[in-house]
């Protein structure tokens, strides 16, 4: 069964078309990312699911169940919301209360939930559990948040951009409490504009942009699409000899498609050890200089730069 | 062991208004620095010597000396340009100006130059030789109860529900609706009652410090009395802190942001400051004004106060100001539940 179905989801605000027709199922014990930058609809998406927004048009299937049985906010929604759990972007939580305070809190909503200490240890928050929420790093604030989303054993997590602002020490905390909680069995659906996450923790990604869902795959697949796995970046000092043209790039040995400056270009590349040096005898008969040189693996951002001609980040 | 979802919701509530050093001050410290403030500035001294002027003019000492044996009367001999300074800036209460006939010359509508028109006419009119008609025993005595600060502390005592049940309810929802934790309780099974009942069950729990706290220092202070009975002023207290709170989630209940909701209270709670008889008798606005003043929830809930603390009334003769104070309540919230802001 899956754990999340939705189909045909539209959501218009006043200017703008936030989720534009949008088609999604995830399995259950599966890792869904829905990727894109900020704008691209992920986070209206997700409060659509989450039963938070009402969507202008569209049918969402959570775990065989359907929001507004029985009226908002009725049995039949709180029957649901027990089976969550939610971690939304923007929320923050009271500053005057303790970490357990407020994990026990959230607690007590729920009919069939873990302790304090347990969801206190899953975290990895125990030695704060009588700090004031205040007090916390920023690291610590949003592992108490999935703590409060962890606390009632839920089927199905909805993660947020839940690694946003964090330093890379505090994101990897995270990654392995999100980690841990799909080795016991759960479902999890997170957004975010990091590639690397999803690539590290999805097994399914939906790339979305404008509200729509331009790639969807395995991170492997995508990657896979660009037809190449490496990539070369490249980019010359100013007024120093001619720029090759695009054309010229696309003829060298290896190079599968060229994504043109203005900095840097970008090749995409089958074979480095063929496509480096023909571009650097390229560039020396034409008298260029190059300012930088970079080769990497292709990545999730690099098949977003190649749908949309943007870089995710300032997309 | 279950923890119960309204218990661990009024838990929460509590915990944030006590460690908030400043909303323990608003409520608890500033109701009793105003009450010690005003109970000084007001207390009953009687007026004291009253200053009369002597115009400088033929038989102006004779004057003066005959003043000055009343212990009532300060009276000093002026130069016509130093009597007239004094008179207007309100330093003298009376001129008399020497002559036949004698002249008087004060403000009827200040109280303290009619009395002082009075005490000065019986000194001189004595002095003359008229005699006392009917033999007459003065009794002095200080009533508890008819004092400034007798009125004051109910009235305080109301202004303060008022004010704790604006704040205490609406500044906690925008707050949590700004951050976004309603969205995120919403988000849970939390049930919508729980979370509303949860402020007025905290509401009512600082209930009893806060009428404690006044009431205490009213009475240790100044001897402020309860003549009534404490049942009948506790039900009218958390009926009107009910009724408050109920106000308060009104204007809670679409705001979005902290300066939003603050200009709504101010604006729910600047007339009742002035109209409804906290600090003065609001039988002082015209009479085309009384309607209004008297369906307001704080003139009614001061009336009942005070008939209590004060006349010691009974509930039962209280109908007609408890049911306005209750009517507010119902009416805001049952229009606070049709409109409410949940995410």
């Amino acid at each position: 069964m899956a754990a999340i179905r939705c189909s045909g989801l539209v959501k218009r605000y006043a200017d703008v078309v936030a989720v534009a027709g949008l088609e999604l199922t995830v399995a259950a014990g599966e890792c869904f990312g829905l990727l894109g930058p900020n704008g691209a609809g992920k986070t209206t998406t997700i409060e659509i699911l989450e039963g938070l927004t009402e969507p202008d048009a569209g049918d969402v299937e959570l775990l065989g169940m359907r929001w507004g049985g029985g009226g908002a906010g009725g049995a039949a929604d709180r029957a649901l919301r027990e089976r969550l759990g939610i971690q939304l972007q923007e929320t923050q939580l009271a500053d005057k209360l303790t970490v357990a305070e407020t994990v026990r809190l959230f607690r007590s909503f729920y009919t069939s939930s873990h302790s304090v200490d347990e969801v206190l240890a899953l975290v990895e928050l125990e030695e704060k559990r009588g700090a004031w929420v205040g007090k916390l790093s920023g690291g610590q604030k949003q592992r108490l948040a999935v703590a409060c989303a962890l606390v009632s054993r839920p089927e199905l997590l909805f993660l947020d951009e839940p690694t946003t602002g964090l330093d890379p020490q505090s994101r990897r905390q995270l990654w392995e409490v999100i980690r841990r909680f799909r080795a016991a069995g759960g479902t999890v659906l997170l957004t975010t504009h990091y590639m690397e996450e999803a690539e590290r923790l999805c097994d399914r990604v939906a790339i979305m942009d404008h509200g729509k869902v331009i790639a969807l795959g395995t991170p492997r697949e995508l990657i896979a699409s660009l037809g190449a796995e490496h990539v070369v970046e490249f980019a010359l000092v100013d007024g120093a000899g001619r720029v090759p043209a695009p054309e010229e790039l696309a003829a060298l040995p290896g190079v599968q498609a060229v994504r043109p400056g203005p900095d840097p270009t970008a090749l995409t590349v089958a074979a480095v050890h063929l496509a480096v040096p023909a571009l650097l005898g390229l560039l020396e008969r034409r008298g260029a200089e190059l300012s930088m040189l970079a080769t990497h693996h292709a990545t999730l951002e690099d098949v977003f730069v190649s749908l949309t001609g943007r870089q995710l980040r300032d997309a | 062991m279950r923890d119960r979802p309204l218990v661990q919701l009024t838990l929460a509530r509590m915990r944030e208004f006590y460690r908030e050093p400043e909303a323990i001050f608003w409520v608890f410290g500033f109701p009793l620095v105003l009450a010690f403030a005003l109970g000084i500035a007001f207390r009953n001294r009687g007026p004291g010597e009253l200053k009369i002027g002597v115009l400088r003019a033929p038989g102006d000492s004779v004057i003066a000396a005959a003043l000055d044996r009343s212990p009532a009367l300060a009276a000093a001999v002026l130069d016509s340009g130093e009597a007239r300074t004094q008179f207007r800036t309100g330093r003298i209460a009376l001129l008399v100006v020497p002559g036949d006939p004698l002249v008087y010359r004060y403000d009827s509508t200040r109280t303290e130059s009619r009395l002082a028109r009075l005490e000065a006419d019986e000194a001189l009119q004595r002095a003359r030789g008229r005699p006392d008609v009917a033999s007459v025993r003065d009794e002095r005595v200080t009533e508890p109860g008819s004092r400034y600060i007798d009125f004051l502390i109910p009235g305080l005592l109301g202004m303060n529900l008022m004010g704790s049940g604006l704040w205490g309810v609406g500044f906690s929802v925008v707050q949590a609706r700004t951050k976004k934790l309603l969205k995120r309780f919403m988000a849970t099974p939390m049930r919508r009652s729980h979370y509303l009942l949860s402020f007025i069950l905290s509401r009512l729990l600082f209930l009893f410090l806060e009428i404690a706290a006044l009431v205490g220092f009213g009475w240790l202070m100044f001897g402020v009395a309860v003549r009534g009975s404490f049942g009948a002023l506790a039900l009218i207290t958390v009926l009107g802190a009910l009724s408050f709170a109920g106000l308060g989630m009104l204007v809670a209940s679409r705001a979005r942001t902290i300066e939003a909701v603050s200009g709504l209270m101010n604006l729910v709670m600047l007339p009742m400051w002035i109209l409804s008889g906290t600090f003065f008798s609001y039988s002082r606005f015209p009479d085309a004004m009384q309607p209004f003043v008297k369906a307001l929830p704080l003139t009614a809930l001061n009336d009942a106060l005070r008939a209590v603390m004060i006349d010691g009334t009974g509930l039962v003769r209280l109908g007609a100001p408890l049911a306005i104070v209750a009517g507010w309540g119902a009416v805001s919230v049952g229009v606070a539940l049709k409109i409410f802001r949940w995410r």
